[in-house]
């Protein structure tokens, strides 16, 4: 038999084409069929969901062996998921999303599959009105100490006396800047957006997130940062789009550009303003003297969680405080529980970019509602990023 | 006998209805009825928090010049992206169909195929850290180019974009030259024809069919795209497909981003047509199957 070029190859070039213009004509193999639609794994998949295919029953106290969470990127101490599991034999699929309208979406839509999730505190209210999350069961989270909890942040956890969501840490949202690259001192959004259009040209991100880059826009005439006046929005569009071409990028994983040096300034929030810092002295956070965001995010569970009993399982153990500690340092994001601050060594809670100066944080204001549903901003959001 | 022979062609019938349902039941459920579905969506209202609510308005359609820069970006990009890729991938297949020795083209032909195996998302996450700080620009500083941006460039997206398709166009343009007839190139050259004239007439008049196979995939398949424009372009330059990505994530308007899935379904149809009457043309009666 002679040897040819084509042997062994995958697909040859010939047939590749022969499937593809077959394919086009509608004619298919059944193996080519599986494998393309993916039928073969959505009948898997389907016929597990629906208990066709036998798993490991889960009765009123059985945990299960997995569930999913959907949370923020680097938030939580990758370890505890392991150790969640050593203990309960759980295995917990993280999803992490970039903003609060994403989750949100996922959930309108339905069959998120999420047992345990992370929204921040001005969309509580809009999962409640659409009833999308449940009340929590207080008696299946026994290491919840509500009296420990600073009120300032938990507020809006709580609807009409009940409690949706009990909160994980809070934090600000100001800018980050490499001070070797930009060394002039910065302390407010209207420096901040002034450099973007000039030392910074090229080298300024601002989040790909309607509520913070909107807002601090406005921040810049001294508007709310929760605006929804048409003639103060109209003025934060004209700066965004002045400075539009001017930046590097519109996007909220702003952490590899400024590792890499890329990025010299972006929107940040606190936690990722400290480990940035942490790991490379230069980069300093600021926050804006106008005001901008405080924010607090909490952990609710959906009404169509698939596995409850393990998102209440869950959920108590990241909110007992040998835990949390663990997760506050691996995130650097403040804690709300007065139980985990006492457990805090000196030096975190000395850290000003955790702990800002009581008069920076004093005109800082949480997000509003009304912002997640309004069509105005998302409308000025495609604008300006289509520009 | 009669009976016997209309019992078996019903037989047959039947067996071929039963053959094919599965397939109609697949394409209705999950492709007509989403459709449906869609179209349903795209006359309807976006409710107050967001999601669809039931009405009957073309206010949606109405809406559609709010993205008129999105839809332009794409009629931009796509041809040109396609066209990019052509001219790349032209030469390459015309090397291994025609030049290449023998034993180096399984190699080269591996080389090509085998980056396929591995995702899209990987393949330009690693382009996002070649083209970062610390990939080419922290080389370039060692020999004294200082603070080089390379990443979120237009650049970098067309770099990504001909990165990523190249071998849905080498592939097609390749078989279509291997196919060649040599003794037409070389009944031109005893013919008097000058390498130029024959590479023109003759190869790339018989190459046509691959190249507008391959040109058309790329082209569709970048009216969708919105990947590599976000993590290569630093999310700065606004597709069709990004628009749609923000529709449904993030401000949750249903309803517009329906009417925006219809109208492209539609522009992509009505590519597909010109592209389908061109290549009719150029080949001359060779008709090519691209839809």
């Amino acid at each position: 038999m002679s040897k040819s070029y084509r042997d062994g190859l995958p697909i040859t070039p010939d047939k590749f084409v022969d499937q593809l213009m077959r394919l086009k004509r509608g004619s298919i193999g059944r193996r080519d069929f599986l494998g393309l639609t993916g039928l073969g794994v959505a009948t898997a998949v389907m016929a597990r969901e629906l208990g066709i295919m036998p798993t490991p029953a889960f009765a009123a106290e059985n945990l299960g062996d997995r569930m999913s969470i959907a949370t923020w990127p680097n938030y939580h101490d990758p370890q505890t998921f392991e150790n969640f599991k050593a203990e309960t034999g759980v295995a917990v699929e993280v999803n992490v999303f970039g903003s609060n309208e994403e989750m949100l979406a996922k959930l309108q839509a339905g069959g998120s599959g999420w047992s345990l999730f992370v929204p921040t505190n001005y969309t509580i209210s809009t999962y409640k009105k659409l009833g999308i999350i449940e009340p929590l069961d207080m008696a299946k989270l026994a290491n919840y100490d509500g009296t420990k909890e600073d009120s300032r942040f938990t507020a809006e956890g709580t609807i009409d006396g009940t409690i949706y969501a009990v909160p994980k840490n809070w934090g600000t949202t100001g800018f980050a800047v490499n001070t070797k690259k930009l060394a002039k001192p910065m302390s407010s959004w209207k420096e901040f957006w002034d450099t973007a259009m000039a030392e910074g040209d090229g080298r300024t991100m601002v989040h790909d997130y309607q509520l913070t880059t909107i807002g601090n826009a406005l921040k810049y005439y001294g508007y709310s940062f929760n605006s929804l006046k048409q003639d103060e929005l109209a003025r934060a569009e004209e700066l965004l789009l002045k400075v539009k071409p001017h930046l590097f990028a519109v996007s909220s994983d702003y952490q590899p550009g400024m590792r890499a040096g890329d990025a010299w300034m972006t929107m940040c929030w606190t936690n990722d303003g400290a480990q940035l810092h942490r790991d490379i002295p230069e980069i300093a956070y600021v926050l804006g003297n106008e005001g901008g965001e405080i924010w607090t995010d909490f952990y609710a569970i959906p009404k169509d969680a698939p596995n409850k009993p393990a998102g209440y399982a869950l959920l108590n153990y990241l909110i007992n405080p040998a835990v949390a500690v663990k997760e506050h340092l691996a995130n650097g994001a403040p804690s709300t529980d007065a139980r985990v601050n006492a457990l805090l060594p000196k030096e975190v809670l000395d850290n000003p970019i955790l702990y800002p100066a009581a008069d920076l944080l004093k005109p800082l204001e949480f997000g509003a509602a009304a912002t997640l549903t309004d069509p105005g901003r998302a409308e000025l959001m495609a604008r300006f990023k289509s520009a | 006998m009669a009976l016997s022979m209309r019992g078996s062609l019903f037989r047959k019938n039947l067996v071929t209805a039963l053959l094919l349902a599965p397939a109609a039941l697949w394409l209705v459920v999950f492709l007509v009825l989403p459709f449906v579905a869609i179209a349903i969506f795209s006359v309807g209202e976006r409710a107050p928090e967001g999601g669809y609510q039931a009405a009957l308005t073309f206010a949606q359609y109405a809406n559609l010049p709010a993205r008129a820069t999105a839809f332009w970006n794409t009629m931009v990009l796509a041809p040109a992206g396609a066209l990019a890729c052509l001219l790349v991938a032209y030469p390459v297949a015309y090397y291994l169909a025609l030049r290449a020795p023998q034993r180096w083209r399984l190699i080269l032909l591996a080389m090509i195929v085998i980056p396929f195996w591995t995702s899209l998302l990987m393949r330009t996450y690693a382009w996002m850290y070649i083209l970062g700080g610390r990939g080419i620009p922290a080389l370039l500083a060692y020999v004294g180019i200082e603070d080089l941006r390379l990443i979120n460039t237009p650049g970098a997206v067309l770099l990504g974009i001909v990165y990523g398709y190249l071998p849905l166009m080498i592939l097609p343009i390749y078989v279509s030259l291997e196919r060649l007839d040599r003794r037409l190139l070389e009944a031109s050259a005893d013919l008097g024809a000058t390498p130029l004239s024959t590479f023109l007439g003759v190869t790339l008049r018989l190459s046509l069919p691959g190249v507008t196979t391959g040109f058309s995939l790329v082209m569709i398949l970048l009216l969708g795209e919105y990947l590599i424009p976000t993590l290569l372009g630093g999310g700065k330059v606004f597709f069709i497909g990004n628009a749609l990505v923000d529709l449904f994530l993030q401000s949750r308007n249903w309803p517009f981003g329906s009417a925006i899935a219809i109208t492209l379904v539609l522009v992509s149809v009505v590519v597909l047509i010109v592209a389908n009457r061109i290549s009719t043309r150029l080949s001359g009666a060779r008709r090519v199957d691209l839809i």
